[in-house]
């Protein structure tokens, strides 16, 4: 019989190995369940893992897809850290969506292309805002964070609706709940020529860059951590509790605003009731798969785009069902909290009970 | 008055997947573990029940389903939480998100299939009473059994010693396991039992209350009844209150609708989480009062030295 | 000739990863004798424990009990066989009443109102006065031990394992405990009594097994040992205790005067009416039994209970209170721990993992952790390099075995681990130092080095405020000492007039007689005064002398009030007030 016993340090080899193992756990879940529904599970595989890698046009939109998972994975990395249990990422992409589309809306095509500059901080400041009331009853009310943030993404999805489907209706859209399309001005530019790559993969890497520096290199990151990981010697260093509190959910709801202001004026163009494909949640998985750790983010989340794009490819070309994507992206998160026992733990195989002497 | 009847009854009607599930949670969590898998559990539930009842035209065949999947489901994140300690927040919330993306995949099939109503009991003489009879009297059973069962949940946790000792373990894991406790053990049980009450929970959604399959269509119930049980303080009677409270709430929409209320149907439908959102402030605000109430060694891992 | 002994080991092995507890242990207990196991922390004493009770399984090795071979898979075994635990760290449950902690105990299945009967019943026999249906977190500590041995009474042991349980109690409880004891043993009943306290052992037990790193090293009649053969035994070297210098106060550092603070948690004592004066060059010891207030106490002096430290007028009318905390004439009020380290208060917390240091980081960030000034920290961005270079230099200063300022915190032994922290808030050169339990945990060997860092920084002129219950400890290297009882503190007496006797008495509240510090007159509640008869035994005994901490156990005393903690009636204490 197998049996776990506790390493008597964590391994750091296995904090990275562990991923992978999840992944190919998960990897060969989806052959089976290909081979299950008929289809050639090899062919299958090259959907997700090989065709979005094949040409420019393929990085370009992986790029594009990794851009939201990314930002919001980073700041919800950040409240992990410092243990808040942020799961409303989701909701803070729609409000930072509603932000910047709002503004754009006004936009029209004399406007200068600086208007991007506001647009996206509207965005930012829009996805705080959410999450500041988070943070708001937390430290007011002691209200459960990991609630209240997953309560005000429905509020927020309700919002969006009732300002697609009302006040901000496209006259002339033959009635359909979507906004007019946002003036030339105020849509980001490519970042590669006739790719849909925009500046917001570019935005993702500079925040990766920052927020990486802001986890190691200053006291504010290193307070935080503390706070995450021991705050009784967090309470004795003097680190404040509710400094870290306001300071993680702000940044990451601004992070994940700027994400759905990117959306909005990046691929989409407009504001419809389906701004996010689910970036919010799939920004949860991304956080952990890729350790809480700025550069293991853009991994995980350039893994989780190919989830998606692979998940369209499967359900255009094979004619599987897209909310495939929604069950590989579960698992590995199942994967990766169970391969995470080998960080602390070794496998033994156990002795036959008390030897006696 | 005839309308304000019809609100209680759809307020008990609504409110009783919330209490199916908040009960179940009140038991794992009476036991130390949280279980964040919830929504989860409740949409596997919902699209096993509802997938048995097409197939086999019985709900009470549907309902094990449901209790079925949603125990095994738990059961799962008892052996990843309790045996390879990993964080209960994490793994529930994974159990969240497989448990959508699992359902919306195996439901596909499902998607516009209808179910023949399952009826209501009239319960003879008190159901034809004018207003409380159909306010009260003329529910599907499920609703009466979700009554007695937090009736029986109370008296398990404060009158028998097997509820003694499941509170004990809440209590203080390291005194149980001193004491020659399996506190892993009882806490899969109770994992296990929250996670069947979840998917009974579910498969009602699909089976009696909708009835119909929608991908996600659960709209963040696991989540209002986990937060139910901290509203109720851990309490069996106050998860009931709290469900039909709730139930109501999701209802007003449709009374408001029918009162010829102009208020936008997206601003209404925010009800219920908007009203989770305050009451969960107000009711947390005292942080003494929640620690005196809540199991001390919710959330945190218990590894016994062997 | 042949004998039947209630308890036989056999070459007990255990090992956990690096450590290796258990060692080809051998033991055996008579019927009817209270045995002692000696040594210090760490040699294995409490693993054997729960070997013994099926808390542990064993790695080798046999158990026969009363001369019949047995597994003792689970604590359910064992409780048939007729073993029963009283732990160290308290297997109770708080929210619950005495009588469910019992009835969790017990395997066979009385019906909760016949376990209520039956602890009045042994409460009666053995003086273990306790009512059942008090919910756990309302008992002091001596009354949470009282529970224990109660539960394990009721299922009429033939050995029972007492591990440490003297480590919590006022010496007046200890006395009370060990008379329960001979009238259990006297019944027939064997005991085996783990401890590291030699005059304890010496005092009450028949039979001493000594053990030093998981090992057996020494079988011994207690009664004809002297503290420094059984401390040889133990330790195996003999350990020079510090050598002493008068100390020579200077000006005053740190003033707490009439601060009352009303508990942040609901469990916790209401501090009343503090007041107590430290000097440059002194080290004010604080004596008193565990949950009296000292983590409160702590709290307020470190920044951690971040409330505006209040006191009261004469009429007992609680007024905000600015001055009423000052280092070196200046208010504290609001500041936080951080601008308290750059004033130069710096304070070591009682518990090592978790909060003196976070479990998972190395020793650098540990560093970091009290060293945010400009040293470590320019513009806000930290600068490792020079972190890492001074955590080095307080691994080489102080001796701290690790492999490094890369080693994590929880890889290193509890005295290495507590000579870094130490060593950290001493390298931080504070004027005032506040130790809570210094060497809680540790072995002797660190202890002792602990010890003589702290009388160090004392002779070069620091203040140091010791909070401790090891009694002894204080003795040792404290120059003032007071003592700290539900939430209120004692006045001070030097050292030289200070005997175990009169600051026992002092740990039950009843320092009336006693000149009040500072001239002030002392208030004097109801409760006080209805107990001062208690009281003037103290003065008869405080003529014994200081130096061995022996007659403790011989003194007559009556009531052990020593324990009711203020967290029993904090609320009514409070409306009095």
């Amino acid at each position: 019989m197998l049996r776990l016993e506790p390493r008597a340090a964590p391994s750091r080899a296995m904090l990275l190995l562990s991923p992978l193992i999840a992944l190919a756990v998960t990897v060969l879940f989806g052959a089976a369940l290909f081979a299950v529904l008929g289809k050639n599970p090899l062919a299958g595989l090259a959907l997700f893992f090989v065709e979005p890698v094949k040409n420019l046009d393929g990085l370009a939109e992986l790029g594009m897809k990794a851009t939201p998972l990314i930002l919001c994975g980073l700041g919800l990395a950040a409240c992990y850290r410092a243990n808040v249990w942020n799961i409303g990422a989701e909701g803070q992409f729609v409000l930072g969506a509603i932000a910047a589309g709002g503004l754009a809306l006004h936009a029209g095509d004399g406007t200068t292309r600086w208007v991007l500059v506001p647009i996206l901080f509207a965005g930012m400041l829009g996805g705080m805002a959410w999450a500041g009331i988070v943070a708001f009853l937390r430290d007011r009310f002691n209200a459960n964070e990991i609630l209240t943030s997953l309560m005000l993404v429905y509020v927020a999805q309700y919002l969006l609706d009732d300002l697609v489907y009302g006040p901000w209706k496209d006259p002339h859209g033959y009635n359909f709940p979507q906004t007019a399309l946002f003036a030339a001005s105020t849509i980001l530019p490519k970042l590669i020529p006739d790719t849909r790559l925009n500046i917001g993969f570019a935005i993702a890497m500079v925040a990766v860059v920052m927020m990486s520096l802001f986890m190691r290199r200053t006291l504010q990151g290193f307070r935080l951590i503390v706070g995450g990981q021991a705050p009784e010697a967090a309470r004795y260093a003097g680190f404040s509790a509710r400094k870290s509190l306001w300071t993680v959910l702000l940044l990451s709801g601004g992070m994940s605003g700027l994400a759905g202001a990117l959306e909005a004026v990046g691929p989409l163009g407009q504001l419809t009731p389906h701004v996010s494909q689910g970036y919010g949640f799939a920004a949860i998985i991304v956080a952990f798969v890729g350790r809480l750790h700025a550069v293991g983010i853009v991994f995980s989340g350039l893994l989780m785009a190919m989830f998606y794009i692979g998940g369209e490819l499967a359900q255009s070309r094979l004619g599987l069902p897209n909310a495939m994507t929604g069950v590989f992206q579960g698992l590995l998160l199942f994967c990766l909290l169970a391969a995470d026992t080998l960080v602390t733990h070794r496998v033994r195989l156990a002795r036959a009970g008390v030897r006696h002497a | 008055m005839h309308e304000f009847a019809l609100l209680l009854a759809s307020a008990l009607s609504a409110g009783t997947p919330l209490a199916l599930a908040s009960l179940g949670l009140l038991v794992n969590e009476k036991s130390g573990v949280v279980n964040l898998g919830a929504e989860g559990m409740m949409l596997m539930a919902a699209i096993a029940g509802f997938a048995v009842a097409v197939t086999t035209g019985n709900q009470w065949l549907a309902f094990g389903a449901g209790a079925v999947v949603g125990g095994l489901l738990a059961a799962l994140v008892g052996l990843l939480v309790l045996w390879l300690g990993t964080n209960q927040y994490a793994t529930g919330l994974a159990l969240s998100l497989f448990g959508a993306g699992l359902s919306a995949f195996v439901g596909l099939d499902y998607v516009g299939r209808n179910l023949p109503p399952f009826g209501p009991v009239h319960i003879p003489l008190l159901s034809g009473l004018p207003f409380v009879g159909p306010a009260l009297f003329s529910h599907h059973l499920m609703v009466y059994l979700t009554m007695l069962l937090a009736l029986g949940i109370h008296l398990f946790l404060h009158r028998t010693r097997a509820g003694l000792v499941l509170r004990a373990v809440g209590e203080s894991p390291q005194s149980a396991h001193a004491l020659g406790y399996p506190v892993r053990r009882i806490r899969l049980l109770a994992l296990m039992f929250g996670g069947a009450l979840c998917g009974v929970a579910g498969a009602y959604l699909s089976v009696i209350y909708t009835p119909m399959w929608v991908q996600g269509m659960t709209a963040g119930r696991g989540w209002i009844a986990l937060a139910l049980t901290t509203f109720a303080t851990w309490r069996p009677g106050r998860v009931l209150l709290g469900a039909y409270l709730f139930g109501g709430v999701t209802m007003l929409q449709f009374y408001f609708q029918g009162a010829g209320v102009q208020v936008p149907s997206q601003l209404l439908s925010m009800l219920p989480y908007v009203a989770t959102i305050v009451v969960l402030a107000l009711m947390s605000r005292n942080p003494v009062w929640i620690r005196v109430n809540m199991p001390a060694s919710l959330g945190k891992v218990f590894r016994p030295m062997e | 000739m042949w004998m039947a002994w209630r308890l036989e080991l056999e070459n007990i092995g255990k090992r956990y990863p690096g450590v290796v507890a258990n060692d080809g242990v051998g033991l055996r207990v008579a019927p009817g004798q209270i045995h002692a196991v000696l040594g210090e922390n760490g040699a294995g004493k409490s693993t054997l424990m729960k070997i013994i009770f099926g808390a542990v399984q064993p790695d080798c090795g046999s158990i026969r009990f009363d001369g019949v071979q047995v597994q003792v898979r689970t604590p359910h075994v064992a409780r048939s066989l007729g073993v029963a635990m009283v732990f160290q760290h308290f297997s109770l449950f708080d929210t619950l009443s005495v009588a469910e902690n019992v009835w969790l105990g017990l395997d066979r299945k009385p019906g909760l109102v016949e376990v209520a009967r039956r602890i009045r019943g042994v409460a009666a026999g053995y003086g273990l006065d306790i009512a059942p249906e008090r919910p756990v977190h309302t008992l002091s500590v001596g009354e949470r031990q009282r529970v224990e041995i109660i539960r394990a009474l009721l299922t009429d042991p033939k050995l029972l394992i007492l591990d440490e349980p003297t480590s919590v109690l006022a010496p007046q409880a200890v006395h009370k405990l060990f008379g329960t004891l001979r009238k259990l043993a006297a019944t027939g009943c064997s005991i085996l009594y783990i401890s590291h306290k030699l005059d304890e052992i010496r005092t009450l037990c028949h039979h001493c097994t000594v053990m030093r790193a998981g090992k057996v090293v020494a079988e011994v009649d207690p009664a004809r040992e002297s503290n420094a053969s059984l401390s040889r035994l133990m330790v195996g070297a003999d350990i020079a205790r510090p050598k002493r210098r008068p100390a020579q106060p200077g000006v005053v550092a740190l003033q707490l005067s009439g601060l009352s603070q009303p508990a942040a948690d609901p469990y916790g004592v209401d501090l009343q009416d503090i007041s107590l004066q430290l000097r440059t060059g002194e080290m004010l010891g604080i004596a008193g039994v565990s949950g009296n207030g000292q983590r409160e106490l702590l709290a307020v002096l470190s920044g951690e209970d971040a409330r505006a430290p209040r006191g009261s007028d004469d009429a007992g009318n609680l007024r905000v209170a600015p001055g009423s905390l000052q280092l070196f004439g200046t208010s504290l009020a609001g500041s936080s721990p951080e601008q308290r380290r750059h004033a130069g208060l710096r304070v070591v917390p009682e518990e090592r993992l978790g909060r003196g240091a976070v479990p998972a980081m190395d020793l650098a960030a540990n560093t970091l952790l009290t060293h945010t000034g400009a040293e470590s920290v320019r513009h806000g961005w930290l600068r490792w390099g020079a972190v890492a270079a001074r955590t080095q230099a307080i691994i080489a200063r102080f001796g701290v075995r690790a492999t490094g300022p890369q080693a994590a915190a929880q890889s290193l032994s509890g005295g290495n681990l507590q000579k870094f922290i130490v060593g950290r808030e001493i390298s931080g050169a504070p004027k005032v130092l506040v130790v809570a339990q210094p060497t809680w945990g540790v072995d002797v060997g660190a202890a002792a080095h602990i010890r003589a860092e702290l009388l160090a920084l004392r002779d070069a002129g620091c203040a140091l405020l010791v909070i401790s219950e090891e009694l002894d400890e204080l003795f040792e290297i404290a120059d003032r000492i007071v003592v700290i009882a539900r939430g209120r503190l004692s006045p001070a007496l030097p050292i030289a007039e200070a005997t175990v006797e009169r600051i026992g008495q002092w740990m039950s509240g009843l320092w009336d007689a006693a000149v009040p510090p500072h001239g002030l007159p002392l208030r004097v509640g109801e409760e006080e005064t209805g107990r001062s008869e208690i009281g003037r035994t103290d003065a008869a005994l405080a003529a014994m002398p200081v130096a061995i901490a022996a007659p403790d156990f011989l003194l007559a005393g009556g009531e052990d009030h020593g324990e009711e903690r203020a967290a029993a009636s904090p609320r009514s204490q409070h409306a009095q007030a």
